[in-house]
This record gives C-alpha cells, sequence and structure tokens, in this order.
C-alpha cells in the first residue's frame, strides 16, 4: 500500500535528520521515543514550509539558528510549579527529614526546564529550614531555556494555579510571598537561587554531573525509549551518595529498569526512590 | 502485531476519543463488548470536572474486558482496554506500545485524541478502527481524517443522539465517509467488524 511505503520512507528521513543532528551539532535524538519526536519533525516542516522531512537536511546543516528552534522543540520544556502538589507534600513531611541529617545536601534536578520546579523546591527548603545546607545543580540541554529559568519571570496568569498548586502541596505561607508581580509577569525572588547553580547538562552525552544526596528527573524519561532510559538510570546511580534519593515523574518508574532491585520503593505514586547500600 | 486467533485479519486495534459526556458513552460501549473481544481498545476522554477519580476501577467493574490506566511503554494486548491518564497525552508507537508524553495541549487538551488518533494511524494503517463520540469541541476530526486517509475504517456516534453534538459533527465534517451509529450500535458493530464467527 502505498500509505505504509511512504511511512517507511518517513522513518528513514527522520533517521538521517538525526544523524545529521548528531554529526553537526552533537546532540543525539536517536534514542528518544519516536511517535513524539515524529510529530514535533512534521511540524517542524510544515513550519518550514517543506513537503519532506529530507529536505530539513540541508536546510538544518547549514542554517544554527534554525537548529536552536529545532531543538527548543523537540526538548519541550512544559512545566509548571509544584508540579503534582502530594509528590511536593511527600518530599517536604517524608524527604525533607532525612536530608536534615546530613550536615549539607547537594541536589540535583535534571531536566529543569524553565525553572518552576527549581523555585518551588527552593520555596519548601526555605520553608523547612534546610535551603542553607543545599546546593542545588539545575541542569537542562538548552540554553535560551536555561536563561530563562536563572531569570525566574514567568507571566502573572500561571500564578493561580501555582498558588492552588503551592498550598496543595503544604505551603506554609502564600506563593505571592516569593515573587514580585510587575504588570503581566513575576519575578521569582533571587534568594530563592542563591544556591542554585544552572549548567547545561546533556542527559544522553554527558557524564555524572556531581555527587549528590537526591536527583529529581521528572517527566523527561517519559521521552527516552528503554535503552536510553536504563543509560540515564545507570548515570543516575553512579551519581548518588549512600542514602541517597532519587525522584521520577509519577508516570515514569524503576519497574522495567535494569536498576530496579538498587533501589527501595518509598512513594509507589509519586516515584520516590531511596538507594539501597 | 500478530495477528490474534479468532479475529478478523483485518483489523489490529480500536481507538475511541470523546469529551463532555464521553464517560457514559465509553462506559455504554466498553461494557457491551463480549469478554472474547480479540483487539486491544485505546481510550481517550478529555479531563472533566465531574470526572470520577476512579472512573477506571469503575470501569474495570463493569466491563468484561480488563481495564487498565495506561503506562508508558506498556506493550498492547488483545482484549484489553486502556485508558489516557488525566494530565498526560497518549500516542502509539509503531512497535505497538503505549507512550505518554506532557507536550503542550493540543485543541486546549491534555490527552488530545487528534495525537492518539495520529499516531496510532502510524502505527496500524489500515488495521486501525477510530471512534468519535460525543464532546464540545473539534479534538479528534483530524486524526480521525488521518486514520481514514491510511485506509482505516472510522465510526462517529450520531450527534442527533449525542450529549454533545459538536464533536461528532465536526469529526464527521471531517470524515464524510464515516459510520454514523448510536452508541449501541457502535459496540455491535465493532464485535461483528472484529470477531469472525465460528473462529
Ligand atoms: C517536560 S519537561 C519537564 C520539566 C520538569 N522537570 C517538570 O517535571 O515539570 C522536560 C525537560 O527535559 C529536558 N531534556 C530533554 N532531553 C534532555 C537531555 N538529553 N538532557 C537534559 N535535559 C533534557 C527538556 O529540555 C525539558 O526542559
Amino acid at each position: 500500500m502505498p500509505e505504509r511505503d511512504s511511512l517507511e520512507i518517513e522513518e528513514l528521513e527522520i533517521d538521517l535528520l538525526l544523524e545529521a543532528i548528531l554529526r553537526r551539532y552533537g546532540y543525539d535524538f536517536r534514542d528518544y521515543a519516536r511517535a513524539s519526536l515524529r510529530r514535533k519533525v512534521r511540524q517542524i516542516a510544515a513550519e518550514v514550509g517543506v513537503s519532506h522531512v529530507s529536505e530539513l537536511v540541508p536546510r538544518l546543516l547549514h542554517d544554527a539558528e534554525l537548529f536552536s528552534n529545532v531543538v527548543g522543540n523537540f526538548a519541550t520544556p512544559v512545566t509548571e510549579m509544584f508540579r503534582d502538589p502530594p509528590f511536593f507534600k511527600f518530599v517536604r513531611e517524608t524527604v525533607v527529614p532525612y536530608l536534615h541529617t546530613w550536615p549539607f545536601v547537594r541536589i540535583w534536578m535534571a531536566g529543569c526546564a524553565t525553572g518552576e520546579e527549581v523555585y518551588s523546591l527552593a520555596i519548601l527548603l526555605k520553608e523547612e529550614g534546610i535551603y542553607e545546607r543545599c546546593t542545588l545543580f539545575a541542569t537542562d540541554f538548552v540554553d535560551p531555556v536555561l536563561r530563562h529559568a536563572k531569570e525566574g519571570i514567568y507571566p502573572l496568569r500561571n500564578m493561580q494555579t501555582n498558588s492552588i498548586n503551592y498550598q496543595r502541596a503544604g505551603g506554609r505561607g502564600t506563593l505571592s510571598d516569593y515573587y514580585h508581580a510587575d504588570y503581566d509577569s513575576v519575578i521569582m525572588d533571587a534568594g530563592l537561587r542563591e544556591n542554585v547553580t544552572f549548567a547545561n547538562h546533556n542527559l544522553v552525552t554527558d557524564g555524572v554531573f556531581s555527587e549528590v544526596h537526591l536527583i529529581l528527573c521528572r517527566n523527561v524519561l517519559i521521552y527516552f525509549n528503554n535503552t536510553l532510559q536504563n543509560r540515564v538510570l545507570d548515570l543516575f546511580h553512579a551519581s548518588l551518595l549512600h542514602g541517597g534519593f532519587l525522584a521520577l515523574g509519577s508516570k515514569e518508574s524503576l519497574q522495567q529498569s535494569d536498576i530496579r532491585d538498587r533501589f527501595q520503593v518509598l512513594e509507589p505514586t509519586w516515584k520516590v526512590y531511596r538507594i539501597i547500600e | 502485531m500478530n495477528q490474534q486467533k479468532g479475529s478478523s485479519p483485518r483489523f489490529a486495534a480500536v481507538v475511541i476519543g470523546g469529551s463532555a459526556g464521553g464517560i457514559n458513552a465509553v462506559t455504554t460501549i466498553v461494557s457491551a463488548l463480549p469478554s472474547c473481544f480479540p483487539l486491544p481498545v485505546v481510550v481517550v476522554l478529555h479531563q472533566s470536572p465531574d470526572q470520577p477519580p476512579c472512573w477506571v476501577d469503575y470501569l474495570d467493574h463493569l466491563a468484561r474486558l480488563p481495564v487498565t490506566e495506561a503506562e508508558d511503554k506498556m506493550p498492547l494486548v488483545a482484549g484489553t482496554v486502556y485508558c489516557a491518564p488525566p494530565g498526560y497525552h497518549l500516542l502509539l508507537e509503531t512497535d505497538g506500545a503505549l507512550a505518554l508524553s506532557v507536550d503542550e495541549k493540543v485543541n486546549f487538551s491534555r490527552p488530545s485524541l487528534d495525537l492518539l488518533f495520529s499516531s496510532a494511524a502510524d502505527a496500524f494503517g489500515a488495521a486501525l478502527i477510530g471512534v468519535v463520540l460525543t464532546g464540545a469541541n473539534n479534538d479528534g476530526a483530524a486524526g480521525l481524517a488521518e486514520i481514514a486517509a491510511a485506509g482505516g475504517l472510522t465510526m462517529v456516534q450520531s450527534p442527533c443522539t449525542a450529549q454533545w453534538p459538536t464533536m461528532p459533527a465536526a469529526a464527521l465534517q471531517a470524515v464524510p465517509e464515516a459510520l454514523v451509529a448510536d452508541l449501541e450500535d457502535i459496540a455491535l458493530k465493532l464485535v461483528e467488524l472484529c470477531i469472525v464467527k465460528g473462529a
């Protein structure tokens, strides 16, 4: 049937495109979950105005600006503050008491997107009186997204959802204690990022970032295939100190991974794990 | 996916989507399917404030087929009903595994029917059946058109009897050749299309 043929050809074209991106720019998307990626590739082809994906190859090879749009599009930096409030409540009530037993605490937030999750955790740590002892590494692989995270400026219209999330996550004050509204945007308090280091780190191609007590990597692994998930989970295992914690997105899990036996499940719904000594 | 015993050689999967009123509509269809229904059924419903939190359990209780919330990378199994978790898009990979994503909303919705339908058309081509039910927006119309273009079979709940006609009407406008039927007839038609008598 012609439709199936053209699909197979398109698949080949996507392979070529990803190969070109890897060799020209060093970003490796070959082991990303295909269905979601295919849709994004088609969108880009439509926006650029080409009828075949392969026509994107020469464009991308010679147009670095188009490439940064493409990475931004592949990356999906969709996030919010206190996403999954019960998860943050669990961290507040159950994980933080463990963190208190360490004289200093290092935390890695991998795939931090535009930073909402970073400010959320910073607020929580402040409220629990442990922020001063913490160092947070917030990493992502897209520079403009990281710049946005560092600035901490968000649309005012998002703050209603964010505030509701904050309350449901066990917030001790009101979210507006932590930002200044200015016209239609808000600026997060600079004090929240005093102990935060924003850095570019690619989970696919870079190694251990630092040895840490807690890793948050939420809603990133669903974009990877099984092979890549296992590789990244190995990286997390190697990055965790004794007794360290790993938090994944609520629809991600260690269940199918090679390292599941090396972790204990602390919270099955919100996917919080602790490394077994 | 391999062909299952007792299924017609033509179809390999069913995708169903709905919005406002969709819970009742899906419940009617799914609970009418016999336990020998040989295809996986993948369901996307828009979140609604009146959605009971344990809706999947409730449907599982009523249905003769096992009903479960879709998980990322879960392989499709014949005769099982998969429902998209609220807040996540549900897609199908070409190897017949389920995939979740938190991509931007599509048609103001996550999950979106268009995303499921489009990825399912890629995965199953002519072996797919797509069904659009009641709803108050246009999600699903473009996806159903992709299913039709790939040679799949398309069905739409009759806008005259749907609780909310906008969504089925939009789907019909995009795919005029789709079969139009009431809920009970959709279930009967699925059984007729997918179960080979005497097999
Ligand atoms: C959907 S967002 C999740 C944001 C946040 N963690 C949350 O749960 O709300 C996924 C993020 O993962 C990042 N990401 C994807 N692939 C990555 C990679 N290979 N290395 C580092 N970050 C990656 C994207 O740039 C994006 O910001």
